[in-house]
């Protein structure tokens, strides 16, 4: 019982500590791999600080909305690090909710994040919004399709039993199911989490913005908690790819040195994606916005064909 | 008409119908002559034929010496050689004069800046919502009038700028600015939208309105070639180079050969700094990051090569009435030469290596076209014109400094794409390179400054200087021996703004940044 409230709360440190961490990294490489210094990776701990210290400037015709919306990413998103397997197969809200919980809890804080741009009602607000929703509407089908895929081959929809399954078993990976699901769920992390090619997370323009645009009227504790919640979701959403995909060192049955091993089996794996991340944005540009449905309803079809190689290798 | 070269004599002949008095020859191949005020639009038409239109319009407030106002047109083709400048009294009594808006688009512009400055009224002009003031400015001043002294009532009357209204089911309106979250400088974009197609964008400039034409008149004379270089920071060698060609030209006194190879060096070498940043930014918006932080390297070495030669990072000081003075005088030119090839080398490689990325490419390309018969309508200039087909560059085509001496290659581009108007860039950089090169053994140990005898007052004259986004315009009188009564300047952005608005047609919001940039127009060089 305690172990299992330890491992609860330590799965939520790792998570909500090690985000900033893990965009810090993300920003140095970039910065690195065109030739520049960069920040430090700690900096994004330094900017959460600071916002955290300053006041919130909110509009006056905003409603409560706009002043819940940062909970409810934040509460998301620490609801969401209990149903992901980080450190072990047996994520500690198991019992709670499957693939499809977790699907529908980030879509839950896009829709608020969604609402809370157009609630300040400025015209870049409503621009993100629109644009977000479309990429959101887009990217979530691709989501519970290639997940299905691969929970079609584990035979079961919790996401622990598929890790655990697939870690048993390493052959059941072998097919082409797998590599066509990664392939669909990784533009989809790129689409969920702003990154290039879809959105550019380090620009300044207000009109190219997806994003950054919905959550440009926030300030102060309010944009702290939104930037922690964004890096959580990036940080949740490459623990997935690394622990779905490649089910290495995660055991059923948690205890301390297992958790220990999955921990640094997990900081492996997310240190070889951050960089395949960065190689990526470095050498690609941002996509015309046009082309985003695209490149999703291509990586939609990736995840279809990836379940139509399930049913018919099984 | 580009192509076929019209005789000044044929100039002459259409202003003499016209009904001109005083022809005389002004400078090498232009004339100038005065003409009563009505007979300015015929006079328009004549010369329409012959493929020449308004390139440029100044008042001066001349009442103190004629009784009257002075406007002073200069008619050109679109190579601005062979010129005539037309100079017609407009009675204070009656303050007006026909318009050449709807012949002349850039006449348009330049009719509205009088208006609002000068309070001259152009009849038949069909759009007179102001240009240069905002709507606090109170009703009736008109800072220009050399009578109109500094006034501090001013009160937002709370009156909205007039915009072009679009309706319809659908049409979303965002407006942008003047504020903006990146280190720019203030301007308002209002844009009408369909969705993320833009289906009108009007800008509304003239925040930064510094009175700069007004502190000209009042300003000790030695300072002001600094205010000069002040007018638009990116371009002040291309400013105060334009204002001193103009006082010399005020005082028949031409500078020694070396200054001319000089200030060549200069000018190229602010054209390759601005250009090599430019690139950069266009290439960071379409989020390529690779490419912004390579060419921000290189423009800061060019920068420094800039503080080496001149002692200003921005090339200042160097350029003065008479010459070129500063520790370029002295500095090894072959050496400065040899590096910016260096530097240059390395920045067409990156830009190589940008351009050979496919998902930049096709950020670039097809986005923001200025198709060649808008450009031409508008009058478009500069390196924006070149990018749509238009064949001119000033130094090639009315020779200043000692640009006469040597070859000019003019890059053209028809596709008048942002694609376009970043290869324009990066093959004028190369051959600023070439330039500073074939410049840079000229003349060592000669004289690079002569004392510019006294002006003489009522006498006028033009500067006009390629800088790196198009052509500069100074035109100023002489007030007395070591005064001038009027400078009116004309920097490449008042011309090409309105363009802007036309290029962002049927692209989608997030393109417009890009499109911005590919632009990269000046805020301050147009406010004044």
């Amino acid at each position: 019982m305690i172990a299992d409230i330890g491992v609860a709360v330590g799965q939520v440190l790792v998570v909500g500590m090690g985000a900033p961490l893990l965009v810090g990294v993300l920003r140095t490489l970039k910065a690195r791999l065109v030739g520049r210094r960069g920040p430090s990776p700690w900096q994004p701990y330094a900017d959460l600080r600071k916002l955290l210290g300053k006041e919130v400037v909110v509009s006056t015709t905003t409603s409560w909305v706009f002043r819940a919306t940062p909970y409810v990413l934040v509460a998301t998103t620490l609801v969401t690090a209990l149903i992901v397997p980080v450190s072990s197969a047996r994520p500690p809200l198991a019992f709670a909710g499957n693939i499809i919980l977790l699907v529908y809890l980030f879509m839950l804080g896009t829709f608020f994040l969604a609402l809370a741009g157009l609630d300040a009602g400025s015209a870049f607000g409503g621009m993100g919004s629109s644009r977000g929703v479309a990429v959101a509407a887009l990217a979530e089908p691709t989501i519970i399709v290639a997940v299905f895929a691969l929970a079609l081959r584990a035979d079961t929809i919790d996401l622990g039993l598929v890790v655990e399954r697939f870690g048993q078993e390493p052959w059941l990976a072998a097919n082409p199911a797998h590599l066509l699901a990664f392939a669909a769920f990784f533009i989809v992390m790129l689409a969920e989490t702003g990154r290039l090619p879809v959105d550019n997370p380090a620009t300044h323009l207000e009109l190219t913005m997806i994003h950054e645009a919905m959550v440009l009227e926030y300030s102060g504790r309010y944009l702290a908690l939104v930037e922690w919640a964004g890096a959580m979701k990036l940080f949740l959403f490459m623990t997935l790819l690394a622990n779905l995909f490649v089910p290495w060192g995660l055991t059923g049955p948690a205890g301390p040195g297992a958790v220990l091993l999955g921990l640094l089996a997990l900081a492996a794996k997310l240190a070889v994606l951050t960089g395949a991340v960065a190689v990526l944005e470095t050498t690609v540009a941002k996509l015309r916005l046009f082309r985003v449905p695209e490149l999703l309803a291509g990586s939609f079809a990736l995840a279809f064909l990836s379940l139509m190689a399930v049913i018919l290798f099984r | 008409m580009l192509g076929t070269p019209i005789a000044l004599d044929s100039l002459r002949r259409a202003v003499i119908e016209a009904g001109a008095t005083g022809v005389a020859p002004w400078s090498t191949n232009a004339i100038e002559c005065r003409l009563p005020r009505e007979e300015i639009t015929a006079l328009a038409d004549r010369l329409a034929m012959l493929g020449v239109s308004c390139q440029f319009l100044a008042a001066a407030d001349t009442r103190a010496t004629g009784g009257d106002f002075t406007l002073a047109y200069v008619f050109a083709p679109t190579r601005l050689s062979p010129a005539v400048n037309v100079l017609v009294a407009v009675p204070s009594a009656a303050a007006c004069f026909p318009s050449l808006a709807t012949r002349s688009f850039a006449a348009s512009r330049f009719e509205r800046e009088i208006h609002d400055l000068f309070g001259l009224v152009p009849q038949g002009h069909p759009d007179l919502r102001r240009l240069a003031l905002h709507q606090y400015w109170p009703e009736g001043y008109h800072p220009l009038r050399r009578d109109t002294g500094p006034r501090t009532d001013f009160v937002d009357a709370g009156e909205p700028f007039p915009f072009r209204h679009v309706e319809g089911e659908g049409i979303f309106e965002i407006t942008v600015g003047p504020v903006h979250a990146g280190i720019i400088e203030p301007g308002h974009f209002r844009f009408s939208v369909e969705g993320e197609t833009i289906v009108n964008l009007e800008t509304r400039l003239g925040f930064v309105h510094k009175g700069t034409e007004k502190l000209f008149e009042g300003l000790p004379f030695d300072q002001a070639p600094a205010l000069a270089e002040r007018i638009s920071g990116d371009t002040s060698l291309g400013h105060v180079l334009a204002f001193c060609q103009a006082l010399e030209a005020l005082a028949g006194c031409p500078v020694p050969p070396r200054a001319g190879w000089l200030r060549i060096v200069l000018l190229e070498l602010e054209r390759i700094y601005n250009h090599v940043g430019d690139v950069g930014m266009i290439i960071n918006d379409t989020g390529f990051s690779f490419g912004h932080a390579h060419c921000f390297r290189i423009r800061e070495e060019l920068l420094r090569l800039n503080e080496r030669l001149t002692g200003h990072r921005l090339l200042r000081g160097a350029v003065v009435p008479g010459g070129v003075t500063g520790p370029i005088v002295t500095a090894s030119l072959p050496e400065a030469a040899t590096t910016v090839e260096k530097l240059v080398a390395e920045f067409v490689e990156i830009a190589r290596l940008c351009l050979d990325n496919t998902t930049v490419l096709e950020r670039l390309q097809g986005t923001g076209r200025l198709s060649p018969s808008t450009a031409t309508e508008m009058q478009v200039v500069g390196l924006i014109g070149r990018a749509s087909g238009i064949d001119a560059d000033v130094r090639r085509d009315v020779p200043f400094a000692a640009y006469g001496e040597v070859e000019v290659r003019v890059p053209l581009y028809e596709t008048g794409d942002v694609w376009a108007r970043t290869m324009v860039r990066i093959d004028e950089a190369r051959e600023a390179a070439r330039l500073i090169r074939t410049t840079a053994g000229h003349g060592v140990e000669e004289a690079t400054q002569v004392r510019l005898p006294p002006l003489t007052a009522g006498t006028h004259a033009v500067g006009l200087v390629e800088a790196w986004r198009g052509p500069i315009w100074h035109w100023v009188r002489a007030a007395g021996p070591a005064s001038l009564d009027r400078v009116k300047v004309v920097d490449p952005s008042f011309r090409n703004w309105p363009a802007l608005e036309y290029a962002v047609l049927k692209n989608i919001v997030p393109d417009f940044p890009l499109c911005n940039k590919s632009f990269n127009l000046s805020y301050s060089g147009n406010d004044l």
